[in-house]
């Protein structure tokens, strides 16, 4: 792995207040400028620990051992200094830009003014900056679609806004959260090579959360199983053919493959042991 | 046929919707006006009147003629705005309203100023906080406001600031002593004797009014907290609000900056409701007050079967909400592009 991480999380929990267990147990990584994949199935608490790092979880009891991002303790820090942190050096793509863009407000206004909570600019200084990471999305007519609603773009044009409006301040940690799963078969390719890109030239390190195994394989460097709460195996992307734990193993059986077997898929199987601690220490 | 651009079809099919409210309305009043268990004749000759006496009123009010042409009688004296005279007043009824519409409407909107002053920030606050001390404190605050009724503050209203406190002025728009001094020209006090620059007069007039402004303003800001409240909730478990979290703004700037602008559509169409509510139903805090507005006058003519005035006040009372809606539809398209 890289020299000095920029994330390192030992053994974080969250506890949503009123649940009876917690949603994510002793959950540890490190992560250097690089990409590094989070899959689970809904529920498995891979959105939780990306919101948990962001400390948007007011209602939720978030402990840890360690949660430092480069020269911040994510655990300690007042709220003032996460203000400075968040949307500038940390920031997160969240899943459909449908739901994720402020309805009534401009696209290109929400975009310029991730950038001008952070830097002291002037309203056109602000739109030409946003304008030009429009252009670097791939939007074409970027002037044209600054002064557009989000009810006027597509899902697509929309996701890329998003990147955008995340990418605008060069974070060093981007949390994308299901970044494509909102998007049509036939974007989703495309808006990731965006951001892949865009992730590499910048040198930004990437957690990109996702229910879906192919795609965090092919755009990740590592990745980590969630089941239940808790990480069940952490494996290079590149190894996931070696996967030992039975879930890693039961999804990738569970993948449909062109040219592959005619016969039903097996059923995954779970098994209440997954869910105890144990010794695959990462 | 050449198409109309969609915004002049939306407009004219609005005010196609808007007459055949307005008719509605007039079919509705004109019922209203025949089915009342009131007899108009009884109620204009008395107890006393002969046989002949009501029988030759009877024809007059054309009470003899077929419904429908009563009613078309009744529409053409509306466009004419002839509606007939007030037995109790004895003067048209179009006067009567001009006097007392005006009354009411300066107290229902320095009542609903307050009121959405008061009920909009609590409502965001109360949300904002949910489940902690300010929302609790805010929920007894506005559900005071909500069961008190009305008569019973206004008086304790009037024993502690005016009676007991002396910190404003008592019944009435104005003290008895300036009544008169100031020429009518709108019968809004407030705007006749700035015209005059009777300052005296004005400052009089204001005393009055904020004693029972605020009284009907709290017990509305009841109900414009609770729905602001809720309001607000709803919009703070929307997504967009962790995209703002998530680009660095702080909790205030998210809530005044994002959510605060996706609830004044529906704020709009509250307020609007209650303003209506305050015009049409502020009788206890008028009878309270002595304030010679209009739930008065309405109440008033209702108990002695005044059927002109009582049909009149009825059709302004249908005309303040098409008006409020209309207004709350224009806005709208101002406040959600997605309505454009």
């Amino acid at each position: 792995m890289n020299q000095s991480p920029i994330l390192d999380v030992q053994n974080l929990t969250v506890h949503y207040g009123g649940a009876p267990a917690p949603s994510v147990q002793d959950v540890s990584f490190q992560l250097g400028r690089e990409r590094l994949g989070i899959v689970g199935e809904s529920g498995s608490g891979k959105s939780t620990v990306g919101r948990a790092l962001m400390r948007l979880l007011p209602s939720a009891r978030v402990t840890a051992d360690r949660m430092q991002f480069e020269d911040v303790d994510l655990l300690g820090a007042s709220e003032r200094k996460m203000l400075a942190v968040r949307g500038a050096r940390m920031s997160m793509i969240l899943q459909d830009p449908k739901f994720s863009l402020n309805p009534i407000r401009r696209c290109g206004d929400q975009v310029a003014e991730a950038y001008r909570t952070h830097v002291r600019a002037s309203k056109a200084e602000a739109r030409a900056k946003a304008i030009a990471m429009l252009d670097a999305v791939q939007i074409r007519e970027p002037e044209r679609v600054y002064d557009l609603y989000p009810h006027e773009v597509s899902g697509g044009m929309g996701q890329r806004i998003m990147i955008a409006m995340m990418l605008l301040t060069s974070p060093d940690l981007v949390i994308a959260d299901e970044p494509t799963s909102a998007l049509d078969v036939t974007v989703r390719l495309q808006v990731l090579k965006i951001l892949d890109d865009l992730v590499r030239e910048q040198g930004i390190g990437l957690i990109m959360i996702s229910h879906d195994l192919n795609l965090v394989r092919n755009f990740c460097d590592r990745v980590l199983i969630m089941y239940a709460g808790r990480v069940v195996e952490a494996l290079n992307a590149a190894d996931l053919d070696k996967a030992q734990h039975p879930y890693t193993r039961g999804l990738l059986a569970a993948q449909p493959r062109i040219g592959g077997s005619r016969q039903p898929l097996p059923v995954l199987a779970r098994d209440p042991s997954w869910t105890q601690p144990q010794g695959a220490a990462l | 046929m050449k198409r109309l651009p969609p915004r002049v079809s939306a407009s004219l099919g609005q005010l196609g919707s808007i007459l055949v409210t307005l008719f509605g309305l007039l079919i509705l009043t004109f019922v209203i006006g025949r089915m009342m268990p009131v007899d108009p004749v009884r109620a204009m000759v008395g107890e006393e009147a002969t046989k002949e006496v009501y029988e030759t009123v009877y024809r007059q009010l054309g009470l003899d003629r077929p419904m429908w042409e009563q009613f078309f009688i009744y529409l053409w004296d509306v466009l004419r705005l002839d509606f007939g005279t007030s037995i109790r007043t004895g003067q048209p009824v179009l006067q009567d309203i001009l006097h007392v519409l005006p009354a009411t409407i300066e107290l229902a909107t320095f009542a609903i100023i307050f009121g959405a002053g008061i009920g909009v920030p609590l409502g965001v606050l109360a949300a904002v906080n949910k489940d902690k001390l300010a929302d609790h404190i805010i929920r007894v605050f506005s559900l005071m406001g909500h069961s008190m009724p009305i008569f019973w503050t206004g008086m304790i209203g009037l024993l502690m600031f005016y009676a007991g406190l002396g910190w404003v002025g008592g019944s009435g728009r104005m003290s008895q002593f300036y009544i008169g001094l100031v020429p009518e020209r709108t019968n809004f006090l407030l705007i006749d004797s700035a015209l005059a620059g009777e300052w005296e007069v004005f400052r009089s007039a204001i005393n009055h009014i904020v004693l029972p402004a605020s009284l009907l303003g709290y017990s509305s800001s009841a109900y414009i907290t609770r729905m602001t409240r809720s309001f607000m909730l709803d919009q703070l478990n929307q997504e967009y609000i962790t995209t703002a979290r998530v680009k660095g703004l702080s909790r205030r700037r998210t809530v005044w900056g994002h959510a605060f602008g996706n609830i004044r559509v529906q704020l709009v169409t509250i307020v609007a409701l209650a303003y209506g509510a305050l015009l049409e139903g502020a009788v206890l805090i008028e009878t309270v007050f002595a304030w010679p507005g209009f739930g008065q006058y309405l109440t008033s003519n209702l108990l002695i079967g005044d059927m002109n005035a009582v049909m009149t006040c009825v059709l302004i009372v249908g005309l303040i909400f098409v008006g409020l809606n209309l207004l709350s539809d224009l806005l709208y398209r101002v406040f959600d592009p997605r309505t454009r």
